[in-house]
């Protein structure tokens, strides 16, 4: 260990250091004042933490995050522009001082449109991850380490999801509930479309994890925990999740890009979300019929797409790299 | 010092060995460990020997009680183990402890050694108050021999004398009273085997504790038991002090494992009768009758095969041997200086 990085360490002011976090390590809190000067205990989340704050890949894709999340809440502040209405009269026009991404079929803006996608966009797409990994991370934990009839009946179960096709899947389930003719909300349909989502894609999470989990469950410090006297809590808490959540976090961040993707596929099909909603899904299907003659109305949308499915990637592999001390 | 810590009375364990996916078949059991008695008194060093595959693990893990034997009982202070649960069970937890083998693979690459060895004290928070514990931890780390400083390192970043150290230093933090180390110094180099040999017998003398030391390695054991006990397909084939299993063997597996250590004068060598056993360890699933060891056993008859023979003191020996032709034989002058 470079001894240099142990300097910084110590010369860090103690208020900024994030330690600890969720690691159930001691606080220094009831210590005197010359044991809190001494190296403060610090956790696996801390660590990370200190590691991701040297690295320029995920500032970068932070400020990304950020900015799409702000555009997502506040797409005010980004434009001041109609992103529903538009004049006929200038249906694809192209891109000028005036209107920096032109305007559309409709005549709208394709800027004020691009930003106010955002928010359907990463809305659906983050919600659908988090409840995919959440979904099939726990049911592969419990399968993974209970084992036995536990693990054949969760695994069938995911294997009779796994078998739906993905597009025909979503499209029973969105044809049952946001057929033509129903009347859904904005909300009750981006809701409807993330339970779709969610629904036909943790079978793969589970089954990460269900590996993962066996093939760390046997191992020496799962037993030595054991030995200890540690109860099953413990054990999946502090043991397997962090030694087996990797390759989800990995996956998830790959899921973030592939379901804004699904999102649009869904709108395409007329099933997901529909006009009045903006969506880049929504945007880039639309524009598909006019690429070769007003190929700036996919080039946008698709810009937006990929930059932000970019920026998950990154974060999402910073993050790996960070949690596993052996990369340090 | 002469009071049983431990007493292992029949202790029996089978594995199943089923086939078929959904109904499930038992067609044998792998008899890991079978008809194991012994004792541990208070402050000493118990070794088990025997080669791969004779059950020492498998007895480590039932004493630990990470596993429940099949039949037979193991007692800790005239307790049954296997019988224990919830407090009662936690309470035994603390008081005895286990150092892997492996010290690559027994802590957990993902948390600092602060964390590993303050788990112990975070499982069982009576032990030690919230803030005491880091302090607690750092002179655990001195005891061991490790830079206090390095609490918030990781695993990898030490040397595998080091982890095993980290190892030793998690299983002392509860200030138990035994720990069973299986096999604690066969995956390190040989300078650091004597070191951490060393320090275990420096916490011996410094804790009073007891050691249930699993090892195949004949030197290593000697160095560090009181009594040592030889195992063979999951049974006791002899047990006896040090001298009385190193100087004066009676069963013919532990003549043959002895003839095997290597001599390091070279002018001793010549006198050393080399016992070469021919043949395989017979499969635990379908042991020999009679005497386990029977099958390459160059004094077999036909009683062997009959009659099972018992872990008992023969006549002209001194210490218990489970074989019906016991007899004492000049092996090796294997005596080491200390």
């Amino acid at each position: 260990m470079s001894d240099p990085s142990t300097a910084s360490i110590v010369s860090t002011p103690p208020a900024t250091m994030p330690t600890e976090a969720g690691s159930g390590a001691p606080t220094n809190a009831g210590l005197p004042e010359s044991a809190q000067k001494q190296q403060k205990p610090r956790g696996l989340l801390g660590d990370a933490w200190r590691d991701l704050r040297r690295k320029p890949l995920f500032w970068i894709s932070a400020a990304f995050i950020v900015l799409f999340l702000l555009m997502a809440a506040f797409p005010s502040l980004f434009t001041s522009g109609d992103a529903v209405n538009g004049a006929l009269s200038r249906s694809r026009v192209e891109p000028s001082a005036h209107a920096w991404f032109g305007y559309d079929v409709q005549g709208r803006d394709v800027y004020s449109r691009v930003i106010y996608g955002a928010r359907a966009s990463i809305l659906v797409a983050v919600l659908s991850t988090l409840g995919t990994l959440f979904i099939g991370g726990a049911m592969g934990i419990i399968a993974g380490y209970r084992g036995g009839w536990v693990d054949a009946l969760l695994s069938r179960i995911a294997d009779i999801f796994f078998g739906l096709p993905f597009v025909l899947g979503s499209i029973v389930i969105l044809t049952t509930f946001n057929g033509a003719g129903t009347d859904n909300g904005e909300w009750k349909i981006m809701g409807l479309v993330i339970m779709s989502l969610t629904v036909l894609s943790w079978p793969v999470t589970m089954r990460l994890m269900r590996s993962s989990v066996l093939a760390t469950k046997e191992a020496d410090y799962i037993v030595a925990a054991r030995a200890l006297g540690a109860g099953t809590g413990r054990i999946i808490l502090k043991h397997l999740l962090p030694n087996c959540l990797a390759p989800l976090l990995v996956y998830g961040t790959i899921m973030v890009g592939s379901f804004i993707g699904a999102e649009a596929t869904l709108s395409f099909l007329g099933i997901g979300l529909k006009t009045p909603v903006v969506s880049w899904g929504i945007m880039i299907s639309e524009a598909q019929n006019y690429i070769r003659v007003s190929p700036f109305l996919l080039f946008f949308p698709a810009a937006f797409l990929v930059a932000a499915v970019l920026s998950f990637v990154m974060l999402g592999e910073a993050v790996r790299e960070a949690l596993d001390p052996k990369l340090r | 010092m002469t009071e049983n810590i431990i007493e292992v009375r029949d202790l029996v364990k089978h594995y199943p060995v089923t086939r078929g996916i959904v109904f499930k078949k038992t067609i044998g059991q792998v008899k890991a460990v079978d008809g194991v008695s012994f004792e541990l008194k208070a402050g000493e060093t118990l070794g088990v020997v025997g080669e791969s595959g004779c059950g020492k693990s498998t007895l480590a893990r039932v004493l630990m009680n990470l596993e429940r034997p099949t039949s037979g009982q193991v007692l800790y202070k005239g307790q049954d183990i296997s019988k224990l649960s919830g407090g009662a069970l936690r309470r035994l937890r603390r008081q005895i402890q286990l150092v892997m083998q492996d010290p690559y693979t027994s802590l957990n690459p993902r948390m600092t050694v602060g964390d590993l060895i303050g788990e112990p004290f975070e499982i069982h928070p009576e032990v030690a108050p919230r803030g005491s514990r880091r302090g607690k931890v750092k002179e655990l780390l001195d005891l061991v021999g490790l830079n206090p400083e390095h609490i918030n390192r990781y695993p990898h970043q030490f040397s595998g004398g080091q982890r095993q150290r980290i190892g030793i230093a998690r299983a002392l933090a509860l200030r138990p009273e035994i720990i069973v180390c299986d096999e604690p110094v066969s995956a390190l180099d040989v300078s650091i085997q004597a070191q951490v040999m060393n320090l275990l017998e420096k916490l011996q003398a410094e804790f009073g504790l007891s050691y249930v030391f699993i090892a195949h390695d004949l030197s290593v054991v000697r160095h560090l038991s009181d009594r040592v006990a030889v195992m063979y397909l999951g049974k006791m084939v002899e047990i006896g002090t040090e001298d009385e299993i190193y100087e004066r063997p009676t069963h013919p597996y532990t003549q043959a494992l002895l003839s095997a250590v290597p001599v390091p004068d070279p002018t001793l060598r010549d006198n050393k009768a080399i016992i070469r056993l021919t043949g395989d360890v017979p499969s635990p699933v379908s042991p020999p009758s009679g005497c386990r060891f029977r099958t390459r056993c160059w004094k077999a008859q036909d009683v062997c095969a009959q009659e099972v023979p018992l872990l008992q003191i023969r006549r002209g020996s001194d210490h218990p041997s489970a074989c019906h032709f016991a007899e004492r034989r000049e092996i090796v002058p294997t005596h080491e200086a200390a």
